[in-house]
């Protein structure tokens, strides 16, 4: 019999909810007691909404327990491991029973994130047991050519996953046609999206995955060197891609021969990012790497042609690469079976928001957003309205609820105005203005942008201005029609995606939204009830008991008032926060 | 664009005391190489929490970089400091995902709490308030970090009461 193994799942949010206090706990029961089983780590699974995650395979199958903290694993240990009786209310993922958290993974796709959660990314063997590494020793024995690599990457249809959806295989085609005696394969690990942590999860949860891409995509090209551009807010994923750079170069997967393969001779470094948006644009990343400010430059010359160090350059994405060996080794034909016309294969997406179950979801392309949301995601938190998903991040734009019927492939989601991007879907309720997010990612752009075009420079600054203005009441007429004339300069004189683009949630909000722009420039009004310069909260008089909950909940200890007699907000004090509103039991606080 | 004016008259400010030996060993392993500004200042930073004058000075002169151009990096990128900061560094997430959750109110509540404005740092040297942009942990939103521990599913009074007693631990 197989020693029972308890797996406890380490990954950055797994960590933030508690998961290190779990694993320790476990390691301290073990000790004391002197149990009997066997005690690893794995990475993030995907259900971000039941962290922290603990798997215990026993011979009758495997259970997975979700929101276990210090508590919970006593008893766990003690039902499970000592009396061999698995809690069955504590499981969220069994193949011996149903679960009500079953719908989160029907309907999903694994092949970026096939070996998210299953292994533990810092041993390699485990990677190589799950098939890893075979294609390069394939490649190696059956003498596949890099010709052959790349028509199978362009036959699967697969286009870059990092928001620009262009061929990956047409682009290492570019790449291969420019001879060098130094050519660069980078992979843009710089996850910039607020909103979106599909890179980072792959990253810390199967680094070998995205070495093995970045090997077949440098003997494809003929690459001599690689890059991995990863943001410096992520720690764990920098310690454990150069864990697994060391061990693949212990066994032969980087280096000189490669396998054995004659003059195919590669090497991957880690650059850490220092924070920059900007530097997602490839030749602002390149610049970055090569130490100067992350300014984009000119094309052409296209990086295939002239890039890093004026060598030829590729660039590809972390879940891109992560896609690649599946690709190699299951067949174009595995790949393009899923997915629609033009957009194939499957995507990854961020849930974040107000929503119940949010995480991370790889889905075939063609899924529509109503299935993401209503099916895996599990519907809105606390079952208010729908109101708009915002697809893209800062680039991208917002759906409204009416059109949750569009089908998630890159062609229909830019019908919308929207775009791809990277695959962070913000799910916002009926609480939420959307001039209020407009504002929001045109702070963030116009910080972000790095000042090499005037209209993105300045532009992003007045648009910031006038939404700021909206917001806080002294919205004039005339407004929106600036904005959007803002908008079409900005995108039509910007050198690169990040001013191209920035304009994005301004102009789908008013094409969906313009009554709420309306609201408040003319009534000074937020339908949402959301922009706290135009509301005040006070306290019903008839409602309120005294209870004091308020008062004592308030962290600016704004509201006065004695037990059981009427409390008051004190408006000169009060940060409009919104907290004695959600924590009043008996609907004594108003906003207006 | 985060641009810091030049003022017309430099002010005569009090350098920093730092031991300036300390960088020789990453200037050591990053001179000569290309692309070596960065990883330069960012081993600078991890030595001194921050970027003093004279380290810019002592690595120009070592490596022969243009002071210009590294203060061009050091002011383009969001991870580089050119002031002291506190023993604590709270940033508060901002991205999309916490936003959509309040993170609005997590900075207002630790800005009362701490009597600090977002960026800056507390009369104590205990802690610097700052503001980021995602961490990456959008389902636990809103997030917060602190040295490195992170810190999900917050609410104000949550944030405070974390600092408090960081603050409280740090007096005994």
């Amino acid at each position: 019999m197989e020693k029972t193994q308890v797996i406890v799942g380490l990954g950055s949010c797994g960590i933030a909810a508690g998961a290190n206090k779990v694993y320790n706990k476990i390691k301290a029961l073990k000790k004391v007691d002197n149990l009997d089983f066997e005690l690893k780590q794995t990475s993030c699974i995907g259900m971000c909404y039941r962290e922290p995650l603990v798997e215990i395979i026993d011979e009758s199958g495997s259970y997975l327990y979700g929101e276990i903290d210090e508590k919970k694993v006593v008893d766990l240990i003690d039902q499970h491991i000592v009396n061999q009786n698995p809690i069955k209310d504590y499981v969220v993922k069994t193949d011996l029973f149903k679960t009500k958290d079953d719908v989160f993974f029907e309907g999903q796709v694994k092949i970026a994130l096939r070996d998210c959660g299953y292994i533990n990314p810092e041993i390699i063997e485990e990677y190589e047991e799950r098939k890893g590494y075979e294609v390069i020793k394939k490649i190696a024995s059956e003498k596949i050519t890099p010709e052959s690599i790349i028509k199978t990457v362009y036959d699967s249809g697969i286009r870059g996953r990092g928001g620009g959806g262009f061929p990956t295989g047409l682009k290492w085609q570019f790449a291969r046609n420019n001879p060098s005696d130094e050519k660069f394969i980078i992979c843009n690990a710089d996850e910039g999206d607020p909103g979106a942590f599909m890179d980072r999860s792959l990253l810390e949860g199967d680094p070998h995955a995205i070495l093995e891409g970045m090997i077949i995509g440098a003997y494809a090209i003929g690459g001599t060197d690689g890059v991995i551009y990863c943001r410096a807010e992520y720690p764990l994923a920098i310690k454990r891609l150069n864990i697994a750079l060391g061990q693949a170069r212990e066994k032969g997967y980087l280096g000189e021969n490669i396998m054995g393969i004659k003059g195919f001779n590669f090497d991957i470094f880690v650059k850490e990012g220092a924070g920059a948006f900007v530097c997602g644009e490839e030749t602002a990343l390149i610049a970055s790497v090569e130490g100067e400010r992350g300014m984009p430059r000119k094309r052409p010359p296209f990086p295939a042609e002239s890039g890093l160090w004026n060598k030829p350059t590729n660039i590809n994405n972390v879940e891109t690469f992560a896609n690649i060996p599946w690709i190699i080794y299951n067949g174009a034909e595995a790949y393009a079976k899923y997915g629609t016309e033009k957009s194939k294969g499957t995507k990854v997406f961020a849930l974040t928001g107000k929503i119940k179950h949010g995480g991370l979801v790889e889905v075939p392309m063609g899924i529509t957003i109503h299935d993401v949301i209503f099916k895996l995601g599990g519907g809105i938190q606390n079952d208010k309205q729908f109101k708009a998903v915002q697809l893209g991040g800062p680039s991208g734009g917002c759906i409204p609820a009416y059109m949750a019927d569009t089908m998630v492939d890159y062609d229909s989601v830019n019908a919308t105005g929207a775009i791809m991007g990277s695959g962070g879907m913000v799910v916002m309720d009926e609480t939420i203005c959307m001039v209020d997010m407009s504002r929001f990612f045109l702070d963030f752009t116009q910080k972000e942008s790095c000042g090499k075009c005037t209209f993105c420079r300045i532009g992003t600054k007045r648009m910031l201005e006038i939404l700021t203005r909206i917001t806080e009441g002294e919205g004039k007429e005339g407004d929106i029609e600036k904005l959007e004339l803002l908008s079409y300069q900005i995108k039509d004189s910007s050198l690169c995606g990040l001013g191209q683009t920035a304009p994005n949630p301004v102009l789908t909000t008013i094409k969906y939204y313009r009554n709420e722009y309306e609201a408040h420039i003319r009534d000074k009004k937020c339908p949402a009830k959301s922009c706290k310069k135009l509301l005040t909260y006070e306290v019903i008089e008839e409602n309120c008991t005294g209870c004091t909950v308020c008062a004592k909940n308030c962290p600016v200890d704004a509201i006065d008032g004695e037990r059981k007699e009427l409390h008051f907000i004190r408006q000169d004090a009060c940060i409009k926060c919104g907290v004695c509103y959600d924590k009043c039991k008996f609907d004594a606080i108003k906003l207006s | 664009m985060r641009i810091r004016r030049i003022p017309g008259e430099m002010e005569k400010v009090d350098l920093p005391d730092v031991d300036l030996s300390l960088i020789d060993p990453i200037i050591k392993k990053y001179k000569n190489k290309r692309g070596n500004l960065i990883p330069l200042l960012q081993g600078a930073q991890d030595l001194y929490g921050f970027l003093p004058p004279q380290a810019f000075e002592k690595i120009s002169n070592d490596t022969g970089l243009n002071l210009s151009d590294m203060y061009g990096v050091a002011t383009f990128y969001a991870q580089f400091r050119l002031n002291p900061v506190g023993k604590h560094v709270v940033k508060v997430c901002h991205g999309t995902a916490c936003h959509v959750q309040n993170a609005g109110t997590i900075t207002d509540s630790l800005k009362e709490a701490l009597k600090v404005d977002d960026g800056a740092t507390t009369e104590d040297g205990l802690f610097t308030l700052e503001s980021v942009a995602c961490l990456g942990c959008c389902s636990l939103a809103p997030v917060m970090m602190i040295d490195n521990e992170t810190y999900g599913n917050l609410s104000g009074k949550d944030a405070v009461k974390i600092v408090k007693e960081i603050k409280i631990s740090e007096s005994n």
